[in-house]
């Protein structure tokens, strides 16, 4: 085995996978308001929610576009840079990969396609039924993805034979009590972030004065969600951590920043780990608090990293950093989606400017929380694959060169910087172009309250900011 | 069970075969046009369509890892290097369906991308057939060729004949979904194509027939395969004929049976292996929880669904492409 090319390869596979993400878990989140928007449309015939309906669908198409591209490069990559991985937890991992691609690829292949074009050639009650097919398979997609992944974290249900893992109870792998937390964690997170992504679209529309009926629903619904769902994903963030608690001490121990045993633990709030010293320079930290978020008592012995064999241990840098980046991301969306969505009901949001700033600029909040978490999760499990089994550095595909690895890095980050640069431009272009029939302008006077179905007369003449090129 | 998979792994690599070739040998045929009303219309006949067709390899891919990952493993670390310039092209010609009706100055980056993209990813494709049926070096059950053990003048020439045998695929696709111009223009391409095809043929067959391949043993010892050629014969003549009488459904269908046949010929002068010569079916074979497991939920239920969607789809969008709604 070749240490470079090791390394390379957890590089190409951080990189390529931190790229994907992004895309579903922005498009979840964004099938499952477009599916709300179409059953909307269709029982009121309000014309904004078909606007609006319409205009997320071309943004969901260009993110749509880019995660499949680039998860295609995930069901390959496995095969040709972790061979051994893939040889040997194949009975495990392959199958679980293969429900993924037969539940749902084909669900969200075909009726995206339907989605797209088929609008005059479909009744309406199948064009929503496509919608919400289209959104169910994003969502089975996310779910086999965080069976597969739940079971690299705490391996259950299967036995070794010849050097392969063989699943010894399936059902054991499938309600895998880790599963049950994840999956909604990250399901929630997907929703969270389509939600904080509409609601500063609409906040971004109200603060220019365009779009004025789109940009309140945008902005009224985004809000509503975020302030539903953040504090439900807390408390599934809290189950999270419980469980990496229980299965993989070793992890929580680096998110902590707890280098030695403690009792009663404290919590440190933040700090700068020292990996040579193994001490943390400049903590801020509170008494008894760790003991209290690790086992729910005041007194609890917790476990620091040194306990565990220098080889078995995690870098601590990264989790500790990402999971309070996350977190802080967590709590600040938390803030704007309570604060903002008080205001909308006291309908005083639209004369508060610096909150619509605000809102507008925290669309990257739900994107920094995703990646990071997985940040924390991903990192925090090595030095092994499949926790406790099998090590990363046994994983590889023994033969691979550090040229080849080294070619296949860098042609995969100048594809994906090169249409991610040009995908994230096009959706910037048609964010600011806006929903395409422009419905009435508020007036200038318009009080906040005003009821939205008087605006919601079309008119024929586009917009005068409603740009041609680019 | 192994051999229920096998058989979903075949018609999976088939259906790639004859639905990813016709809309990859549209973006090939895409490239040598410049006319912008003829490339709409090519690109409406197969843009909602091509994402549902490229997931049958993502499918055969997923398969082959579930119920045979030594396989899985083996043949994908050997084809590092291809596979990877072969996502470039997928992931390069699948944007530019999004991207390129979003732009006019930098339009023709994505038209590049297309066309070069599908041509790449064709290209590769054939070259790791020709890599398989000439026999990769293995040893211990891995792969022992070092980083270009898959380049040779033999599989370069696959890798040409599948780009001619796309193209084919998607000049029939046309004939099929498009009017006046285009159909007109891709009539004229048959003949042309489908002599090259079998010349690529001939030489193939010569080829194999001068190095003595292995595979080429299995013909005398199964003299059943002759059938195939024949089917293929046959299905050349009926091409021929309703090329000439301008009847644009049959194209597309006899270029399918072509492939079918060819693909028949293919998978039987494997049997029982999966790599030729090496890693038979059995050598290969997930345990059985994998393939029962995979048996009872997505082989029973799911697939015979996946058939479904697709029938929808291609049913909602049968019939021509009407110039006048091309939103490309």
């Amino acid at each position: 085995m070749d240490a470079t090319a090791l390394l390379l390869s957890r590089l190409q596979f951080a990189f390529t996978i931190s790229f994907h993400i992004v895309f579903p878990s922005f498009t979840i989140g964004l099938a499952a308001w477009l599916t709300i928007l179409e059953a909307l449309y269709l029982a009121t015939g309000r014309p904004a929610y078909r606007e609006v309906f319409e205009f997320w669908l071309k943004i969901f198409s260009v993110a749509f576009g880019l995660g499949v591209v680039s998860g295609i490069v995930m069901a390959f990559q496995f095969g040709t840079n972790w061979d051994v991985l893939a040889r040997r937890t194949g009975p495990i991992q392959g199958v679980l990969l293969s429900y993924e691609t037969f539940t749902a690829f084909f669900l969200e292949a075909s009726f995206f396609g339907i989605l797209l074009f088929g609008r005059s050639r479909v009744p309406p009650w199948f064009y929503l039924f496509s919608t919400a097919m289209v959104a169910l398979g994003t969502t089975l997609s996310a779910f086999w993805i965080m069976v597969n992944n739940s079971w690299m974290q705490a391996p259950v249900g299967y036995a070794i034979e010849n050097g392969e893992y063989v699943a010894a109870d399936w059902s054991k792998i499938l309600f895998s009590p880790v599963l049950w937390v994840r999956f909604p964690h990250m399901l929630l997170a997907s929703y969270i972030t389509g939600a904080f992504c509409v609601a500063a679209t609409g906040a971004w529309y109200l603060l220019s004065e365009k779009f004025h009926a789109e940009a309140r629903i945008m902005l009224s619904m985004g809000l509503l969600l975020g302030a539903v769902l953040v504090p439900v994903q807390l408390f599934f963030g809290h189950l999270t951590g419980d469980y990496v608690h229980d299965y993989q001490p070793a992890k929580f121990a680096a998110i902590e920043g707890r280098w030695h045993d403690q009792q009663p633990a404290s919590e440190v709030l933040i700090a700068i780990p020292d990996p040579r010293s193994e001490t943390n320079d400049y903590a801020i930290q509170i008494p008894v608090l760790g003991s209290l978020i690790g086992s729910m008592s005041f007194d609890s012995k917790e476990v620091g990293l040194t306990d565990f064999p220098s080889a078995d241990r995690p870098p601590m840098i990264i989790p500790f950093f990402a999971f309070r980046i996350m977190v802080g991301c967590g709590l600040l969306m938390l803030l704007l989606a309570w604060v903002g969505s008080y205001l909308n009901v006291k309908g005083r949001i639209e004369q508060n400017r610096p909150l619509l700033w605000a809102i507008f600029l925290s669309f990257p909040l739900p994107f920094i929380a995703i990646l990071t978490g997985w940040f924390t999760a991903e990192v925090g499990r090595q030095p092994w694959t499949v926790y406790g089994v099998l090590r990363t550095a046994d994983s590889v595909t023994p033969f691979l060169t550090a040229r080849a690895a080294t070619i296949s890095l860098i042609v995969f980050c100048s594809v994906y910087a090169f249409i991610f640069t040009f995908g994230v431009f096009y959706i910037h272009k048609l964010l600011r172009a806006g929903p395409a029939g422009a419905l009435v302008r508020a007036p200038v006077a318009a009080s906040p309250n005003r009821p939205m179905s008087v605006v919601d007369e079309p008119v024929t003449a586009r917009s005068a900011h409603v740009e041609a090129g680019e | 069970m192994a051999i229920f998979w096998v058989c979903v792994l075949a018609v999976s690599i088939l259906f790639y075969v004859l639905l990813d070739g016709f809309d990859l040998g549209v973006g090939i045929l895409f490239g040598f046009t410049r006319n912008e009303q003829r490339r709409r219309e090519m690109l409406a006949a197969v843009a909602p369509l091509w994402d549902g067709n490229e997931t049958w390899l993502i499918v055969a891919g997923v398969v082959l890892w579930g119920a045979f990952p030594v396989v899985y493993a083996t043949l994908f670390s050997a084809f590092y290097l291809p596979l990877l310039v072969m996502l470039a092209g997928l992931i390069l010609r699948g944007v530019a369906f999004e991207f390129r009706n979003k732009t006019e100055h930098m339009r023709w980056i994505w038209d590049l991308s297309f066309a070069a993209g599908s041509f790449v990813a064709a290209f590769v494709q054939g070259l790791m057939v020709g890599a398989l049926v000439e026999g990769l070096p293995i040893s211990d059950g891995q792969y022992a060729g070092g980083e270009f053990g898959w380049l040779s003048p033999f599989s370069l020439l696959c890798g040409v004949g599948l780009c001619l045998g796309y193209t084919l695929l998607g000049v029939c696709w046309l004939v099929r979904k498009c009017a006046d111009e285009v159909r007109d223009a891709a009539y004229r391409l048959i003949p042309p194509l489908s002599i090259g095809l079998l010349l690529f043929l001939i030489v193939v067959f010569a080829y194999a027939l001068g190095e003595n391949l292995r595979i080429m043993s299995r013909w005398l010892e199964r003299p059943y395969l002759l059938v195939f050629p024949a089917i293929g014969i046959v299905a050349a003549i009926v091409l021929a004929a309703s090329v000439r009488r301008r009847r644009d459904e049959p194209p597309y269908y006899m270029v399918v049976l072509i492939f079918a046949a060819a693909f028949g010929t293919l998978a039987i002068s494997f049997w029982p292996y999966m790599i030729p010569f090496t890693i038979t079916i059995e050598d290969a074979a997930a345990p059985h929880s994998s393939l029962a497991f995979m048996f009872w939920g997505e082989g029973l239920f799911v697939f015979p669904l996946m058939l479904v969607y697709t029938a929808i789809s291609y049913a909602v969008f049968r019939g021509k492409v009407r110039p006048a709604s091309v939103n490309y």
